[in-house]
């Protein structure tokens, strides 16, 4: 039986219209990164997450869910869930990853957050109205409600009067910077990824890197936003000598990331693909994506090291990452 | 099998966004660089399409679904077709009822 596509594409529609989220995770749980770091409250220029990289050790307990139930299963019960979940927040109640799987996504906006305040930049933080992109819900044709969702968060930008966003990774980049001002009508801020301002600021190395480490870009950098010299800009300024895969730069090959929450089988097979490719290159590989990050990972066992850029950069300031 | 035909399904897709399959030339670069192997993404579909063949389309339905939007096709294009967004928007139509 195939898998029930329409309902699970339904499920992630409806969380977004009704909650905000294709996978509603608390304000509390989605901002913990920013606990102790005192940012201010908004500002002209925020640092935007887009919750991407929060999220991912939610999404990994639903595909696994999906996993262990099977096909057939999941299908026989996909009908009822969706008509279930426009009560009861569902996936909220089954996803329910460790403190310490939040923990390793969590590090990463903090990472961000911290390089930024070490290279000069002055930003605020929306706290519970940094909001889900719906990258999602937009790859799979939902344009009404990603619309809807769209409007509410650019005016919660208005709001706040916000003129900046910063971003920390490529889908909630392109969504504010490319899909947004096709959706809203005079969206008008700017968007940035931190990559792209930290190279025009210059990375401050204090304690710089040495070794080599394989670059593995991300598709909707590379290939949407044209973000590709940036990186390399940055971990040369670290210390680190680059190593280039086969598909590389605007050539690069997917992580398989985003088929993974309806066709995981088919993700892990192009991940186990792109590790291959990045492991005949090197040892150490870097990624700029939290897609990116959780698929390759998975797929590389122990035979690959793979580690978010913004770990790199951190450690070349003379900080441990987060 | 007796093929009728038909603009409605190209229109329809039209009036959703930019969907320019028309471009398409057939040469088959995308379907050799698909990461997902994906024999079928896009150049037959994009003719099933553009002849009205809208349950060959929907019998296609995983392959449109299981397309990863990640351009490697796109970007080797001789003929510069959107293919990602002409994938989104047949997606927006496969699950039309389910958003």
């Amino acid at each position: 039986m195939p898998l029930p596509v329409r309902d699970v594409a339904g499920i992630l529609t409806d969380n977004l219209r009704l909650r905000g989220s294709v996978l509603p995770v608390s304000p509390r749980r989605a901002t913990a990164w920013a606990r102790d770091l005192e940012l201010p409250r908004g500002g002209e220029t925020v640092l935007y997450t887009g919750l991407m990289y929060q999220l991912v050790p939610y999404i990994e307990r639903l595909v696994d869910l999906e996993l262990r139930l099977g096909d057939s299963r999941l299908a026989r019960l996909s009908r009822l869930a969706r008509r279930a979940n426009t009560v009861v927040n569902g996936a909220g109640l089954v996803a329910h990853p460790s403190a310490t799987e939040r923990a390793e996504y969590d590090r990463i906006p903090a990472n961000v957050a911290r390089l930024l305040q070490r290279a000069g930049v002055e930003f605020g933080y929306l706290y519970e109205d940094d909001l889900y992109s719906g990258a999602l819900a937009y790859d799979l044709g939902a344009d009404e409600v990603v619309a809807a969702h769209a409007r509410r968060v650019a005016a919660l930008l208005r709001r706040h009067g916000v003129r900046e966003a910063i971003t920390i990774d490529p889908h909630t980049t392109t969504m504010l910077r490319t899909v947004y001002p096709k959706l809203v009508d005079d969206f008008d801020v700017r968007v940035r990824s931190y990559l792209e301002v930290l190279a025009e600021r210059g990375l401050p190395v204090e304690a710089p890197l040495s070794g080599e480490v394989v670059v593995h870009d991300s598709c909707v950098y590379a290939r949407y936003e044209g973000v590709v010299e940036e990186p390399r800009v940055l971990l040369a300024a670290a210390g680190l000598t680059l190593l280039e895969p086969d598909h590389a730069r605007d050539r690069t090959w997917c992580c398989g990331g985003p088929a993974e929450s309806v066709y995981p089988a088919k993700a892990a097979a192009v991940a186990a693909e792109r590790v291959a490719q990045l492991r005949a290159a090197g040892p150490d590989c870097v990624t700029m994506c939290p897609l990116c990050l959780i698929n390759l990972r998975k797929a590389a066992d122990d035979t690959l090291a793979v580690r978010d850029i913004s770990d790199y950069l951190l450690e070349a300031t003379g900080s441990s990452p987060s | 099998m007796t093929a009728v035909v038909s603009r409605q399904l190209a229109d329809e897709l039209s009036r959703l966004g930019e969907f320019d399959a028309e471009a398409c030339m057939n040469c088959g670069v995308c379907t050799a660089i698909c990461p997902l192997g994906i024999d079928l993404l896009p150049r037959r579909l994009f003719r099933h399409v553009l002849l009205g063949l809208d349950e060959r389309v929907r019998d296609e339905e995983e392959a449109v679904l299981s397309c990863l939007l990640c351009r490697a096709c796109e970007t080797s294009c001789p003929g510069g077709v959107h293919i990602t967004e002409n994938v989104r928007l047949l997606r927006r139509h496969l699950l039309e009822e389910a958003s």
